[in-house]
């Protein structure tokens, strides 16, 4: 993979053990520049997760080097982890809260990520009012709120249904575009990994490696008609045969 | 943390919470109303027939032990003297009972947060609270008065002893209760311990903390009607009375007084549910069945 101009997080030989001899993660590189949607494809329990905690330090590696600004780093989790007892406006404002925004800034930039992600008239709803789908926007908004220049997400869609999943894939191209973050995307759907990047990389089974990068070519926009391109088909294709010989 | 006396902790609550987290979110029917009526007319009934039938037929007993239920509601509720009586001594044992109360509540939410922070005190700490909770209060209270005689604040002690294990229980149980995803954005963002706390702990523990509330406050209650059967001196609280109109064969007064007492504790276990519903009710996932 080409490195980037701007490098926004750069992963040098990165190996990780865990005390109990649990090894995740085996000499990995790679870079996530400005303007690059990277995402990691691999089987479950491949060391995904741990490549994004490393990331934002919430783990440390046992050998290597990381390269990021933790300061100016986004984490959506696998769940929205909203606190229940906040609203959404409540929660959408926690991030920006807790790192002494003032407060008119802060009620700017709530009210305008509320509406970016589409939840304008549910700022005053409660988590368990909400749909899988609304609170993982909320989980977004909540970054979003921050303006991070790098994004780690942790198969932010993995527990919605396919039509839910497949419209927040568009709306995050759309925030790909408009905010020019840097992003780090795990999943496990080839189709998902494809569509929103413009690198795919294909890990191993534990211990962790990269076995594979794919450049996607495809412009920004990306219509959502895209999925039924010929040229996306044989992509998707090639990200399979690379993860299909990497478990073996 | 699965190692640490959490595991226990939960055990213990579940055997411990008479009351729910929240109640169920049940449709209300014409059951909700019809059934305890009907329960209540039965209950009726066999008072009843205990007064005019069982006592003498069965046990052998006068009839006097059980007087009717028309009977001592006239005499404990519509004699103005003898509903004075109970009034002050309902003062009495509600003041006991709801300082001993309030003083758990501060002594417990405070070890509850001082063994959330720190493991080695709640490992230190466990133990003697269980023990605390397994000594029979009956045993104890004896040896209370013996040490700090029978006056209020005794009594208090009583209650506050009673009342103190599931308020650190439920507290601690749910201070521990955020999940780890919510943890991690606080560690992301790198918040001081105190931020933690008040930011994400303490919140996600409000409702283990109203349950833990609602059974201290039943416990707190019978803890004074106990301590005042024992000590029979200083202000005359329901139990007190209790023991005295049995004493003198005065059974219509000695039933209302034990009316009262229920009572007492029924008012406090709803005032408690009504709280915890204001205060968590709109975000707390009811526990649908």
């Amino acid at each position: 993979m080409t490195v980037a101009v701007d490098t926004r997080l750069s992963f040098d030989d990165v190996s990780m053990t865990f005390p109990d001899g649990t090894e995740a993660l085996r000499h990995v590189s790679f870079g996530v520049g400005r303007g690059e949607f990277v995402t990691v494809v691999g089987p479950s329990g491949c060391g995904k997760s741990t490549l994004l905690r490393i990331a934002s330090g919430l783990e440390q590696q046992t050998d290597g080097a990381v390269d990021v600004d933790r300061g100016d780093l986004g984490y959506v989790f696998q769940d929205a982890t909203l606190l229940q007892w906040r609203t959404v406006e409540g929660n959408v404002a926690l991030l920006a809260e807790l790192d002494g925004m003032s407060r008119g800034e802060r009620a700017r930039r709530v009210a305008e990520n509320v509406s970016l992600v589409g939840l304008d008239g549910f700022a005053d709803k409660y988590p368990r009012q909400l749909s899988g789908g609304m609170r993982m926007r909320a989980s977004l908004a909540r970054s979003l709120v921050m303006d991070p220049a790098i994004f780690l997400f942790d198969e932010p869609f993995g527990a919605l249904d396919e039509i839910t999943r497949e419209r927040l894939n568009d709306e995050l191209l759309s925030l790909f575009q408009r905010n020019g973050f840097g992003a780090l995307f795990i999943t496990h759907s080839i189709s998902e990994a494809v569509f929103l990047s413009t690198h795919v990389l294909v890990m191993s089974a534990r211990p962790g490696r990269i076995v594979g990068t794919h450049d996607i070519p495809f412009s920004y926009p990306r219509p959502p008609e895209l999925r039924f391109d010929a040229a996306f088909a044989e992509l998707c294709g090639e990200v399979s045969t690379s993860l299909r010989s990497a478990h073996q | 943390m699965l190692d640490t006396p959490l595991g226990q902790g939960e055990a213990i609550i579940a055997t411990q919470t008479v009351a729910p987290v929240t109640t169920a979110r049940r449709r209300r029917g014409r059951i909700d109303i019809v059934g305890p009526l009907l329960v209540f007319a039965a209950f009726i009934g066999i008072w009843y027939l205990m007064h005019h039938w069982a006592l003498r037929a069965i046990w052998d007993k006068p009839n006097f032990l059980v007087p009717t239920p028309h009977n001592v509601v006239r005499t404990a509720f519509f004699t103005n003297e003898n509903r004075a009586t109970l009034v002050g001594g309902l003062r009495v044992t509600a003041t006991v009972a709801f300082l001993g109360l309030a003083i758990a509540i501060v002594v417990g939410i405070g070890l509850a947060t001082l063994m959330a922070r720190r493991q080695w005190f709640e490992r230190s700490m466990w133990p003697y609270l269980v023990a605390l909770q397994a000594i029979p209060i009956l045993a104890l209270v004896p040896l209370i008065g013996s040490i700090w005689g029978y006056g209020l604040s005794a009594r208090t002690l009583v209650c506050v002893i009673i009342s103190l294990f599931p308020i650190v229980a439920n507290t601690l149980f749910g201070l521990l209760s955020a999940d780890k995803g919510q943890h991690d954005l606080f560690t992301l963002r790198g918040v001081s311990p105190s931020t933690r706390l008040w930011k994400l702990q303490f919140p996600a523990a409000l409702p283990a903390i109203f349950a833990g509330f609602r059974i201290a406050a039943g416990l707190s209650v019978i803890g004074a009607i106990v301590g005042e059967l024992f000590f029979k001196r200083g202000d005359k609280g329901i139990g007190i009375l209790l023991d005295t109109f049995r004493n003198r064969n005065n059974y219509p007064m000695a039933y209302g007084a034990l009316i009262v007492a229920a009572l007492l504790g029924i008012v406090v276990f709803v005032i408690f549910g009504l709280i915890s519903r204001l205060v968590v009710g709109k975000w707390h996932e009811s526990t649908r069945s």
